[in-house]
Formats: structure tokens, C-alpha cells, sequence
């Protein structure tokens, strides 16, 4: 049995807020009885606030799933529809002290149910980027579907590149031979062949610097690691472009094919990872238009320090 | 701690006349068996017993025919590499599409080294078509690997007529009899099967034990090799205390075996059959002629098998599901894929399976939850209409996800 939290198993056994919200003027579903998740949200909005008043939830699936759901409807009660929008799946995991990793999928479909809702409400088309591909890393629940597009778009050669790209098997590594035989298959359509002792591309020196850096020697430092991501985005159509940082976080402009592409947040997780091995600290990338109004305000108090 | 324990399938209670026999050799027994000091007689003794044990619970011709290894997957990992290192120009394996993980994972992985893999497939009740196996023997083929009785069905195979086929095509035969052995009566010597694999904690000896019958005069290569254990062909220290709890568990096997088919089988029929009548849109999956006693596999429409078994263990039951979601995986159980139950049951497939140790009081403790469980589930369900208290038609056109 999985280790689940007390909340879990509180919304599991207690689910709150089940079934169909009467008179439900946006409704999200998401799933279907193959693949074993499904979910269907409906919420009723006020109109003229844009918050909502009441969410239900039907869902089919395992115990993670129906707690998901339960807690999702709690969070986003009495939210606005653009302040629901901002609800991640972390914020559902986090809200139920945690998921087992193989169990984050169950959150995502959360989401994903609120993003159908509300595009449902606005008359959008709604497109997810969930793919149906088998889960390999269950550390990071990252499935082959997404590593094989990495390994396509990042032409990555070894399984340390994954890692770097996506995260998965960066946990427990027991993926680590399903990794293998994904990047055999792709290279083997690319015409190459998979070479495990293989250099990681474009390996960046590790380059811990004995004297703490000025801020602008660190901003540079990040600039110059983020134009190395350059060449390889823009010959995919894309750009990336540094606009500021604060304390720890790098916030980043994707432009081009980047914008907007359903893969742009794993290319960001691998500017994370190659900044954090070139800076030795941990830094986060975030894309600028969540920069905080505040902060550009108060940018001398923000922390340079 | 749930109380009624309905997962034997998966392991089993170790019967406190096996504990009491293996206790002497962690204590006063401690001798390795294959000194030459005293310390050593009564070790060596009590292996050579526990091997006659084995043999007569499954009626094989001689005791040098039983191998002990550490478990169920040792032994078919044996069978199989063995049978292929022995035959190098062979390439081909026979298998099925519904057996264990332990010859699946390795069959797949042979594939990759280059071997053709035959994975039979089975009809809706579980049935293997004995025509197209017929078929597939050749003198390409290194080894048959088809289990004994499934694991989440319970639904039997002909071994014992499929290992006459494969011997008179010149075929070996190997069967994973893990939930087979003890439950049903067998007579090895009066069979063509070459090996058979035996696990003990699945008839109430402890885990970490098994056994591969190997029948006189089959060609044969070590997985491990080392020291001259097992007449060297299995090298290592033997796991003494546990060797006599299996064989202590197969005489006691033997002394039940009847038990386990009737008063067991009743149990599990009543199970059923009350489950069936108080609970529309269930169905049991398997071969129902042709199934193991204990064993039952009921597959609850529009709902999921881990919410179902969390709502069973709360009710103080354990039993186990073949859902997607036990494992983390996004398909359902391999088997049922297998046996084509369509997406809006094979996700809700509850195995209960009984031991000597329950009762016909357990049974009514199940039947009086079940279908309040089943009723909240469905509840909660999108494919349900709670209204009606009935599937909603066509599910899969009535629930619309914004990406298919």
C-alpha cells in the first residue's frame, strides 16, 4: 500500500465536495476509463466577479486521485477564475502534505481539470500537454513520451543528459536502463548509435569560484550560461533572453518557438540545472511574466545582497 | 492491521508447525551442512528429508530431481537461461502473455539480446489455444515456459498435455508452478514437464525459499556456480532452516490438499456468488471451470481497484488488485489486457484469495462491506449515474475530455 498522508486518506474516506455542482456553468474533464484517471469538474461562476462559488468533482481513479480532486475543490472555492488559474499541482500535492512521486500524475490531472474548466467557461480551446506514454522515472514522473522529444530536441546522447534535461533518473536511477533504451531508439532513428561511455553534450565545467562574486561578475556569470542555451533554442525557432535577477532567481524571457511551446518548462529546468552546476548555489529560473509587479518597484530592497 | 486476510495469492501465513521445525537450526542445528563434523549430520539429515518432502508433494521419481534456490524467480530464471545456454543454436522461447513478471521481464530482455519470443495469447476466459502452440513447436525452439495456474485468476493451463506436445517435438518444457504447487495434486514422474518451479512462501513456508524440480537426464547449466551445493547446481550455502519449513509445509500441504479443495473452494464460491448477486455490473474473469480453489477475480465496472482496496482495508480486509494504480503504472494488469476485459472493468479487478486459515465467518464479514464500498465508489464516479444507480450510457461518449 502507499504511503499516503493523513490528508490524503482524510479526502479519500471524507471527500468534500462530490458530485456535479447544480446549474454548473464551466465544467473540465479530463482522462478517460482507459488509461484509469478521469476527472470531470464542474464549477459555478459568478458571473459578473469572475469567483467562483462552488466546485464538485466526479472522479474515477485510485485513492490519490479522488483525494486530488477533494482538495482541489477546497483550494479553489471562492477564488477567482485568474486566481484559480495560478493554483499548480504542487500547491494540490502540497495542500495534501504530499503525494508518493508515482502518484504527482494524480495533481496534474487536477490542474489540468481546472485549466479545462475555466477555458470551458471563456469559450477556449483548451490543449494539455499530457502525454500518454509509459511513466519511467517515477521519482519525477516523467514518462517516455517526454524523454524521447528531449532526446530529439536537445540531441542528447547519454543517459547523465536526461537526467540534466528532464530530471528523470535523477532519483532512485532504477530507470536508468529504460532511459538507455529510449535514447538506443532515438539514436538509432537519428542514425547514430548509443554509446553509454559517451561524453554528456556540451559538458560545462563545474566552476566554483574560491571568491564570493561582485553582483555583477554573478549576473554576467548567469547571463553567459543562459547564452549558451542560444545556438541550440534558436535553431529550433526559439530565443531565450535574460531580464533580471533577484536573490536567487533568474527571470527569463522565451521567445520565438519557445514561447508558448508545451516543452518550454523542461527547457527551463535544464538552464536551472546547468546553473546551478556552473554557479554551485541553488538558482531558480522562473519566465519573467511571473515576476513580481513588486519587485521591479523595489528592486534596491530586493535582495542584491 | 486488517483481519481478515484474503491476499494468499501473494504470500501466505507460515504455518507455526513449519516455524517450530526450523527453529532448531538457528539454535542447536547450526552446522553447515556440507562439513564433515557432527555439527553437520543432523543438518545434512534434515535437508535430504525436506527433499523427500518436496518430491512426494509433487510426486517426482527422485529426490536428486529437487534443486532448492531462494525463491520462485530464481527458479524460472534458472529454467529458462539454462535451457538456452544448453541449446545455443535454438533462439526461440514459447511463453504466454499472461504469466508472471519473473518470466515476462526476462523473456523481454532476451528478446533485446535477439531471441524470438512467443507470447501465446489467451481468449476472454484466459484459454490458451492448443492448436496454435501446436504450431509453434519446432526445433528452433529452446524452451516452453507456460505457469501452471495464474496468478490473478487462478485459471489453469494443460500443462501436463502441452509438455507431452513440446517432448514429442523435441521441445523442453518448463512450467511456473508457484500457485499451483500445494493447492492442486500433482504426479510429476507420470509427465513429460522437465522443470517446475516451487516457491514457499506461497504454501505457508517462509519467503526467501524455492525449489526447481529438474527431471533426471535434462540437459542442464547452473545460474549460479560456485561451491558443490546441490550436487553443483546451485552453488551456495544452503538456507538450511527455511529448506526444512518447505519441506515441512509440503508434508502438511499434502495433509490439506483435500481441505483446500473443498472446504477452501466453498468459501471462495460463497464469496463469489454473494458478491455476484448483491452487486450489479461485476463479473468474475477467468476460466471458471478450470481455476484454482481458492482463488477469485472479480472485476467491479466504473470503478478503480486501489479506492476499492483502500476502502477494504479500512473495513479491517486485505485482498489485492490488479489496477493500474497498486503499480504505477497507466495500464491495467497485463492479464487482463490479455483476456480483452474492456478499460470499464479492467481497472476494477479485486482478487480475493483464500488459505486453510479463513473462515466461512470472514466470508460474511466481506459480503456485508462490499457492497456499501461499491455503492460509494460509483458514487463519486463520472461513468456512473447516481440517479439511476446505473452506468451511464456509453461511458466513453458521455465523458468528454477535452484531449482524447
Amino acid at each position: 500500500m502507499w504511503d499516503y498522508s493523513d490528508k490524503v486518506k482524510d479526502h479519500f474516506f471524507n471527500p468534500k465536495n462530490a458530485g456535479a455542482v447544480e446549474g454548473a456553468n464551466a465544467i473540465g474533464e479530463v482522462g478517460s476509463i482507459s488509461c484509469g484517471d478521469a476527472l470531470r469538474l464542474t464549477l459555478k461562476v459568478n458571473e459578473d466577479s469572475e469567483i467562483i462559488e462552488d466546485a464538485g468533482f466526479q472522479t474515477f481513479g485510485c485513492g490519490s486521485a479522488i483525494a486530488s480532486s477533494s482538495v482541489l475543490t477546497e483550494i479553489i472555492k471562492g477564488l477567482t477564475l485568474d486566481d484559480a488559474l495560478k493554483v499548480t499541482n504542487q500547491d494540490i500535492a502540497a495542500e495534501l502534505d504530499g503525494l508518493p512521486p508515482e502518484k504527482m500524475h494524480c495533481s496534474v490531472m487536477g490542474r489540468e481539470a481546472l485549466q479545462a474548466a475555466v477555458a470551458n467557461y471563456r469559450g477556449e480551446e483548451w490543449k494539455d500537454d499530457h502525454e500518454e506514454g509509459a511513466l519511467v522515472c517515477k521519482c519525477f514522473a516523467i514518462d517516455a513520451v517526454m524523454i524521447e522529444e528531449m532526446v530529439w530536441a536537445n540531441k542528447l546522447r547519454t543517459v547523465e543528459d536526461v537526467t540534466n534535461f528532464t530530471k528523470a533518473g535523477g532519483g532512485c536511477a532504477a530507470c536508468h536502463e529504460d532511459i538507455e533504451a529510449i535514447l538506443e531508439k532515438v539514436l538509432k532513428e537519428r542514425g547514430e548509435t548509443f554509446d553509454p561511455s559517451a561524453a554528456p553534450i556540451e559538458k560545462v565545467e563545474a566552476k566554483v569560484e574560491k571568491k564570493p562574486l561582485t553582483n555583477l561578475q554573478r549576473i554576467k556569470k548567469i547571463e553567459e550560461v543562459i547564452m549558451s542555451f542560444r545556438p541550440q533554442l534558436m535553431a529550433d525557432g526559439g530565443d531565450v533572453e535574460l531580464v533580471e535577477v533577484i536573490g536567487n532567481t533568474a527571470y527569463v524571457n522565451m521567445t520565438g518557438a519557445c514561447s508558448g511551446c508545451q516543452m518550454s518548462s523542461m527547457t527551463i529546468a535544464g538552464i536551472q540545472q546547468r546553473l546551478m552546476e556552473v554557479m554551485a548555489e541553488f538558482i531558480k529560473v522562473v519566465p519573467a511574466s511571473q515576476m513580481p509587479a513588486a519587485e521591479l518597484v523595489n528592486i534596491k530592497e530586493a535582495g542584491h545582497a | 492491521m486488517p483481519d481478515i486476510y484474503l491476499d494468499n495469492n501473494a504470500t501466505t501465513k507460515v504455518d507455526s508447525a513449519v516455524v517450530d521445525a526450523m527453529i532448531p537450526f538457528f539454535t542447536e542445528q547450526f552446522g553447515n551442512p556440507s562439513s564433515i563434523h557432527r555439527f553437520a549430520d543432523g543438518v545434512a539429515k534434515a535437508i535430504k528429508k525436506a527433499r523427500s518432502q518436496v518430491q512426494e508433494l509433487i510426486g517426482a521419481e527422485h529426490d536428486s530431481e529437487i534443486i532448492f534456490t531462494s525463491c520462485g524467480t530464481e527458479s524460472d530464471s534458472t529454467a529458462i537461461l539454462s535451457a538456452i545456454k544448453a541449446q545455443p543454436n535454438r533462439k526461440e522461447i514459447i511463453t504466454t502473455a499472461v504469466e508472471h513478471p519473473a518470466i515476462l521481464n526476462l523473456v523481454d530482455n532476451l528478446e533485446k539480446e535477439g531471441y524470438t519470443i512467443h507470447r501465446m495469447p489467451v481468449d476472454k476466459c484466459g484459454r490458451l489455444n492448443l492448436e496454435a502452440y501446436k504450431n509453434l513447436l519446432s526445433d528452433q525452439v529452446a524452451i516452453v515456459s507456460v505457469m501452471w495456474a495464474n496468478n490473478e485468476t487462478g485459471t489453469i493451463f494443460p500443462v501436463v498435455e502441452m509438455a507431452e506436445m513440446a517432448n514429442a517435438a523435441g521441445v523442453m518444457f518448463h512450467t511456473d508452478a508457484v500457485q499451483a504447487v500445494g493447492k492442486i495434486p500433482m504426479m510429476l514422474q507420470d509427465t513429460k514437464i522437465d522443470m517446475l518451479s516451487i516457491s514457499g512462501h506461497k504454501l505457508h513456508a517462509p519467503k526467501g525459499i524455492g525449489v526447481l524440480y529438474l527431471r533426471r537426464g535434462t540437459r542442464y547449466r547452473p545460474l549460479l556456480r560456485g561451491g558443490h551445493q546441490e550436487r553443483g547446481r546451485r552453488a551456495g550455502t544452503e538456507n538450511t532452516a527455511s529448506i526444512v519449513g518447505l519441506g515441512k509445509a509440503c508434508e502438511l500441504a499434502i495433509e490439506h490438499m483435500e481441505y483446500e479443495n473443498v472446504q477452501v473452494k466453498a468459501m471462495r464460491d460463497r464469496l463469489e456468488q454473494g458478491i455476484v448477486a448483491a452487486i450489479p455490473h461485476c463479473f468474475i474473469t477467468g476460466d471458471l471451470n478450470n481455476r484454482l480453489p481458492n482463488t477469485t477475480d472479480i472485476a467491479f465496472e466504473y470503478i478503480e481497484g486501489e479506492a476499492i482496496l483502500m476502502l477494504l482495508n479500512k473495513a479491517g480486509i486485505a485482498a489485492s488488485s490488479g489496477s493500474a494504480c497498486t503499480s504505477g503504472s497507466l495500464e491495467p494488469s497485463h492479464v487482463m489486457r490479455a483476456m480483452d476485459i474492456p478499460y470499464t472493468a479492467a481497472h476494477g479487478t479485486i482478487r480475493f484469495s483464500f488459505s486453510r486459515y479463513n473462515s466461512m465467518s470472514e466470508v460474511d464479514e466481506v459480503l456485508k462491506v462490499m457492497p456499501s464500498i461499491v455503492a460509494t465508489l460509483r458514487k463519486l464516479s463520472p461513468y456512473w449515474d447516481s440517479i439511476n444507480n446505473e452506468p451511464v450510457a456509453d461511458p466513453e461518449q458521455a465523458f468528454q475530455p477535452t484531449y482524447a
